[in-house]
């Protein structure tokens, strides 16, 4: 039997370290949606969604009901849109797409649906390209509904005709949300290398290589491995990567005996766990202070980066033996509004944009949450995401840019989303222009897979 | 056999097990094991029980133990046994 001491440990980690499952995503492929007009699309996709996912949310609460564990949200993810809406021909068709979505999420009950998406890393179609022009007014009227954009790829190279348009629509979806301080652009994820089975939001799709619908879990528990690293004080990084290893291995069969249970009531395939550490602005349950735990006196000093890399890294090593599949993003997320320790650093003045960029080279994802000034121009903004697609291209990883450029804000404001997404302490960008760099067009090749030095 | 754990953490007092054993008699759900123990000066009393003959919903059985807890100044918990074995047990 299983010890008290055992027992205890778990209940510890859920009700004092805030252990809990991040989501439950649902991927449902709307292939079989795809139809001659949007009306009868919307009308597909509505029914199929509302079909598949009717039991979602009742199932994630029953199972944290009888587990105990905590599952804070449960989403759905879907096949991009811009491969489904295929007989939409202007902006307000692409939108009528996106509030489907949203009613969809709304009955089912579910936090976020992800998937109005275009994979444009090589080139457009002209349904890529109206998509696109869509999103600000798409993610401006509806609640739920999240957006991505795949602009680069380590086999393609980077579109940079799609980087600058999305320096554009990020702009043009701050000015739409500026009530809600820019809210819209943390429904917008831009990727180098977007994943298939990703159950994170904003930049979750079912991608085409999935089966009809497929369960897929996110995990979290920061807060667990800043607890057990308390105990490792002074010591050599090998044991501290060892408890690394340990915690996120425990973690990780939560998660997949979460998405065993789900995939089996529902009677859907469990798809894959994602291994990531993702924060949440509650005190307790951030990254930067497992950096800051590890002896960095403060987030983004020197060394930040070399402790994210031995924690993304120990993740991984831990928790892969823990689930049968691991996919997703899997790795250390460093969203800045969603992470307490992450927005003193910003505060006091530890953390720059550019040493998250140097960050995001060893973590999972890219620039998160980052908000910037109003008066940004959209092509620095595309700037910020070439040179973090750029990241992603040549190491062969996903990086993503969810960036927002704060209508009427200037440095150092502090814009409040609420929830999960948390507070935003607006960042400095560098003010030398990128105009003429950015406006080239075309594309930047693909990077050699050899001579890798 | 479907299984779960029973955990009390609190103060300690009188009629703690008592008072537990009754709401679980009355639910039908017989006990298999108890331990009892101090740790970090608080009370901790664990038990496992079998609730596959159990009168009510699980999510039932929750909120009358969660009650109970409230009603006595501890923190009572029921979970499904597979969660501590998924996350201890290889």
């Amino acid at each position: 039997m299983i010890t008290p001491g055992e027992i205890i440990e778990t209940i510890k980690m859920i009700s004092e370290e805030h252990l809990d499952i991040r989501t439950i995503t649902m991927g449902i492929s709307l292939l079989d949606c795809i139809s001659d007009s949007p009306d009868k699309t919307c009308e597909k996709i509505y029914d199929k969604i509302t079909t598949c996912a009717k039991d979602l949310v009742k199932t994630g609460e029953d199972i944290e009901c009888e587990y105990g564990i905590p599952i804070i949200n449960k989403r759905i993810s879907v096949t991009p849109i811009s491969i489904i809406a295929k007989s939409c021909i202007d902006v307000d068709d692409y939108v009528k797409i996106a509030k489907a979505l949203d009613r969809a999420a709304a009955q089912t009950g579910v936090n976020f649906i992800g998937g109005f998406s275009s994979l444009v890393h090589k080139g457009y179609t002209k349904g890529d390209q109206r998509l696109i022009e869509s999103i600000p007014y798409a993610l401006s009227e509806t609640n739920c509904v999240c957006s991505s954009v795949n602009v680069a790829s380590t086999k393609a190279g980077i579109n940079m005709d799609a980087v600058l348009q999305m320096g554009h629509v990020i702009k043009k979806t701050a000015e739409l949300t500026a009530d809600k301080g820019g809210f819209g652009c943390a429904k917008l994820v831009v990727f180098a290398n977007a994943v298939e089975d990703n159950p994170f939001m904003a930049g979750a799709f079912h991608g085409v290589g999935e089966g009809e619908c497929v369960i897929n879990v996110g995990v979290s528990g920061p807060g667990v491995v800043k607890s057990a690293l308390e105990a490792t004080k002074g010591m050599p990084f090998d044991i501290v990567a060892d408890t690394i290893k340990k915690t996120a291995f425990k973690i990780t069969r939560m998660g997949q005996l979460v998405a065993q249970e789900a995939s089996k009531r529902l009677g859907v395939p469990f798809g894959i766990v994602d291994l990531s550490l993702a924060p949440t602005p509650a005190i307790g349950d951030s990254v930067a202070h497992i950096l800051e735990e590890m002896g960095l006196e403060k987030c983004g000093t020197h060394g930040t980066t070399a402790a994210l890399a031995l924690l993304n890294d120990a993740v991984k090593k831990g928790g892969i033996m823990a689930s049968s599949h691991v996919g997703g993003l899997s790795g250390a997320f460093i969203p800045v509004s969603e992470d307490a320790g992450m927005i003193d650093a910003v505060k006091c003045g530890s953390l720059s944009l550019e040493k998250l960029e140097a960050m995001t080279c060893v973590c999972s994802v890219g620039l998160d949450m980052i908000a910037v000034p109003g008066d940004t121009p959209a092509e620095t903004i595309a700037a910020i995401i070439a040179d973090e697609a750029a990241i992603g291209v040549v190491n062969f990883k996903t990086t993503a840019v969810r960036i927002i450029p704060a209508p009427g804000m200037a440095v150092g404001d502090m814009i409040e989303f609420g929830g999960l997404l948390g507070t935003a302490p607006v960042m400095d960008v560098n003010r030398f222009s990128s105009f003429d760099f950015v406006t080239r067009g075309g594309r930047i090749p693909a990077p050699m897979q050899s001579l890798k030095n | 056999m479907e299984r779960a754990i029973i955990t009390v953490i609190g103060k300690d007092m009188r009629g703690i097990i008592a008072k537990v054993s009754t709401l679980l008699y009355e639910n039908e759900i017989n006990i298999l094991d108890i331990s009892q123990t101090l740790m970090q000066d608080m009370f901790t009393m664990i038990m496992l029980c079998d609730i596959s003959e159990k009168k009510t919903s699980f999510s039932q059985l929750v909120d009358t133990l969660d009650r109970l807890g409230k009603d006595l100044g501890l923190s009572i918990r029921i979970q499904h046994e597979d969660i501590f074995n998924s996350m201890h047990r290889i």
